[in-house]
């Protein structure tokens, strides 16, 4: 699944990094709301899914080198946010899903999880 | 590996705009220096959530980056409150970070132990009312050091 068809599956708007979606392959996903916990868990080739908007939002994406981050329930970021983002050269997209359906949606069409155990690889 | 190589940057207290710039910019120069991808992502965590602890606890601080050819050392100064307890700080779940802090994301007890769990050495100085240092080393792997 690329994350063009992750922003159609969950009638997302994308904010940033437009011309990449079609290239950026979601393997993986990992949803919090708390960055040490993205810092972590998530593994490498996963996008993050969060209701944050804050800069540091993508500077922890940054940190990781995660290609994109999917904004819920329809929390659009501030601009400072998106144009750190568009430095970093990160895709950025928001749906008006909440954040369990959009992982649920996402799970469903075989989007990964980042296994607890697997943590650290 | 390259010449060894000194790094230093200043960390600004309380300022949520800015932090990570620093983090972010030694994580670049670590790739551009060829090092494994385990470890410029170990180093970018540690140093993150170091940088972050800077600006959330420490009163901002200093983060000095020492690369040579078998490991990086990252240390954090900061002149900041101290440590009370640093069994409970290294604890998970721990946490004595401001709302504002938390509601950036941070602050969930969680920044020591992914420092230490990402560092094959780990060392914490502190005395309360003085400040706290932070040493940590990451070892570069045994072959070439490279990917």
């Amino acid at each position: 699944m690329t994350l063009e068809d992750v922003v159609s599956l969950l009638n997302g708007k994308i904010l940033c990094g437009k011309e990449k979606i079609a290239r950026i392959n979601v393997p993986k996903a990992y949803a919090s709301d708390l960055m040490s916990d993205v810092l972590a868990l998530c593994q490498p080739g996963a996008i993050l899914i969060t209701g944050l908007t804050n800069v540091q939002i993508v500077r922890t994406a940054q940190m990781l080198d995660i290609p994109a981050v999917l904004f819920v329930r329809g929390k659009t970021p501030m601009n400072d946010t998106v144009t750190l983002a568009e430095e970093a050269g990160m895709s950025l997209v928001v749906t008006n899903m909440g954040m369990f359906h959009a992982c649920g949606l996402l799970y469903g069409r075989g989007v990964k999880p980042c296994l607890i155990a697997d943590a650290g690889d | 590996m390259p010449e060894p190589l000194d790094l230093e940057y200043d960390v600004v207290a309380d300022d949520y705009q800015t932090a990570g710039e620093a983090s972010n910019n030694l994580k670049e120069t670590l790739k551009m220096l060829g090092l494994p991808s385990s470890v410029v992502r170990r180093a970018a965590i540690i140093t993150y959530e170091a940088e972050m602890n800077l600006v959330i606890h420490g009163g901002g601080g200093r983060i000095i980056a020492n690369i040579d050819e078998e490991k990086i050392e990252i240390k954090t100064i900061d002149r900041g409150p101290g440590i009370p307890d640093i069994v409970l700080a290294v604890r998970e779940g721990y946490t004595t970070a401001s709302d504002h802090a938390r509601e950036m994301g941070f602050g969930a007890g969680m920044g020591l132990p992914n420092i230490k769990r990402n560092a094959d050495e780990f060392e914490i100085e502190t005395e309360v009312g003085k400040g706290t240092t932070l040493r940590t080393v990451i070892v570069f792997p045994q072959d070439t050091g490279k990917e």
